[in-house]
């Protein structure tokens, strides 16, 4: 009686006994029909709403500096004139930031070039969200700016200290 | 009377007893020391990728963000793997006729995606999360080591239960500012904040993240 209960005993414990590293969980991308790369016809992006342009804040701008150095520098540098590490590595070259078209260009035409690419440009839908985009936008502007000012945009107190 | 066993009993005895004290520790070592060395885990193993990428070329040479590839690394649980259409960013322009990225361009004229195989991984059992990690101030670099001069990808740290649990007993020695997260050849300076003030400011107070729930849920 002893032996047969020591024997239920010993097999239950051991029925246990499986690696629960094999045990599987549920990956929504180990399912190669729904896995990046393969998107089911008619699927919208659910970050493909355009957004209204948010007001410029300072938050925007630091927001779209640290964009626009993951993701826009690379080819056109950390200044805009077109000049990045890849351009120097045989890419072709993108017209600086700093040229009358692009300074008088609408901010949507920017948004454009993000989110659909131009000529040799891939687009950047994938990765900048829409919001993203016109923080970068507004960095762009700041950058251009950087670049273009003039005597009349100084504070009184600026102008002293460089005379 | 006769004896029951022979003398040479003795050495089979003896012989037994051995194998006996032999199997003992051959069994310790093959359930309880071999799965823990570095090399059952695969710490600093090469496994061959259908490319032979190179984040040293394109991190520390070219000065592309840990973002450009891994997007979702800040928001989700999973860094994410470039897509072939991210590698074509840069090369479809350049070096576009290297035997190299052949399987690159293959993807992107068959539409199939690229079969990296898996570096870091761990049991099913295990909740991880990027993100979290990610906005406390936790960099890259303290759970993949110095990525930016890995010519080919390998596992830095073992990821067993006591790696993580090493850093959370006490993470605050571990974090970083916010700027060095993604920078693998950061290290602690005169100027950084202290522990104590790098838990306070990503509001790291009053947890047990020792908690078995935190990481088996
Ligand atoms: C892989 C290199 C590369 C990256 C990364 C890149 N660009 Fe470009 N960009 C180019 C090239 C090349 C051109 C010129 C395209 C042409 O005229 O054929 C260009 C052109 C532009 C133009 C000018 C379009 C015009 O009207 O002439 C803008 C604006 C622009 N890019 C914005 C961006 C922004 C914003 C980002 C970051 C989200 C970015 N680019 C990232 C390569 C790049
Ligand atoms: C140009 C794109 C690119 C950039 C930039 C990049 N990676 Fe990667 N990364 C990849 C690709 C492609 C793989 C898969 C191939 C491999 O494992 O080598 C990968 C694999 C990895 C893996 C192993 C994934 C696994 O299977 O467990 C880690 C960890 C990693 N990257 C971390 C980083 C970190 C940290 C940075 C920034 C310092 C970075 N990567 C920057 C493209 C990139
Ligand atoms: C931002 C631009 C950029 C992106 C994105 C990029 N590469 Fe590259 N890659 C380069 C450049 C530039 C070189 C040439 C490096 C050199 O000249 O030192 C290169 C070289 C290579 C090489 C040649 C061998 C070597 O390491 O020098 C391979 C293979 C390669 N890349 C694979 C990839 C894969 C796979 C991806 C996608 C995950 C990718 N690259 C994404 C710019 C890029
Ligand atoms: C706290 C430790 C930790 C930190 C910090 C960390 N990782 Fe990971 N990473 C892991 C673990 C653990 C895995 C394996 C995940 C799994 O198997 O589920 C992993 C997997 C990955 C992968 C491949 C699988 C995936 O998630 O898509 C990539 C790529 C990656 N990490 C990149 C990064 C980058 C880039 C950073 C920095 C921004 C980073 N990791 C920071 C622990 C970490
Ligand atoms: C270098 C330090 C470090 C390492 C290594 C590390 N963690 Fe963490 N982990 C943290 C910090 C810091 C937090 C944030 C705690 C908070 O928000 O209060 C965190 C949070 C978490 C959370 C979310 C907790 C919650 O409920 O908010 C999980 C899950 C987690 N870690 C799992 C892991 C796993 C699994 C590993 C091992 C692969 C690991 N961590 C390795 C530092 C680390
Ligand atoms: C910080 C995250 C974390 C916490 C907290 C944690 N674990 Fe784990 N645990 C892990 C990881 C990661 C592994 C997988 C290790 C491996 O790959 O072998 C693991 C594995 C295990 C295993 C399987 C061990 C083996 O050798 O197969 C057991 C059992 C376990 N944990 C129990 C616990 C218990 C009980 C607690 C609470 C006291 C706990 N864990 C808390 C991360 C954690």
């Amino acid at each position: 009686m002893i032996r047969v209960g020591a024997l239920l005993l010993l097999a239950i414990a051991l029925a246990a006994c499986d690696d629960m590293t094999t045990q599987p969980k549920k990956n929504a991308y180990a399912d190669a029909s729904v896995g990046p790369g393969k998107v089911p016809a008619g699927t919208v992006a659910f970050q493909e709403r355009p957004v209204a342009p948010p007001p410029v804040s300072l938050a925007l701008i630091e927001r779209g500096q640290e964009r626009f150095r993951i993701y826009c520098t690379p080819c056109h540098s950390e200044l805009g004139d077109g000049n990045g590490m890849v351009v120097q590595r045989g890419f072709p070259a993108p017209p600086s930031y700093h040229i009358d078209r692009l300074r008088q260009a609408p901010p949507g035409h920017f948004y454009d070039v993000i989110t659909n690419g131009h000529g040799a440009m891939y687009s950047f839908a994938q990765r900048v969200a829409p919001a993203d985009r016109w923080a970068i936008i507004a960095y762009i502007r700041a950058l251009q700016r950087s670049q273009d000012a003039s005597a009349a945009d100084l504070t009184p107190a600026e102008k002293a200290a460089l005379q | 009377m006769a004896a029951i066993f022979r003398p040479s009993a003795n050495l089979a005895a003896k012989f037994f007893l051995l194998g006996m004290g032999g199997l003992l520790a051959g069994g310790v070592f093959w359930w309880w020391v071999y799965p823990r060395t570095d090399y059952a885990r695969g710490v600093g193993w090469v496994i061959d990728q259908p490319v032979p990428f190179s984040h040293e070329h394109h991190v520390a040479g070219l000065g592309i963000d840990c973002r450009f590839c891994h997007t979702s690394v800040e928001v989700s649980a999973n860094a994410g793997m470039p897509p072939t259409y991210t590698c074509m960013t840069c090369h479809s322009q350049i070096w576009t006729n290297a035997a190299l990225l052949a399987p690159v361009r293959d993807s992107l004229a068959h539409d199939a995606p690229i079969a990296w195989k898996v570096v870091n991984d761990l049991p099913n059992y295990v909740y991880f999360n990027h993100s979290i990690h990610i906005a406390k101030g936790v960099g890259c670099e303290s759970c993949h080591g110095s990525v930016d001069r890995m010519a080919l990808t390998f596992k830095a740290a073992s990821l067993t239960m006591q790696f993580c649990l090493n850093c959370h007993r006490n993470p605050g020695p571990n974090l970083r500012p916010r700027a060095a997260i993604y920078d693998t050849e950061w290290r602690r300076g005169p100027d950084t904040p202290s522990p104590d003030a790098l838990m306070k400011q990503y509001g790291i107070v009053n947890r047990d993240l020792t908690d078995c729930s935190i990481c088996h849920r």
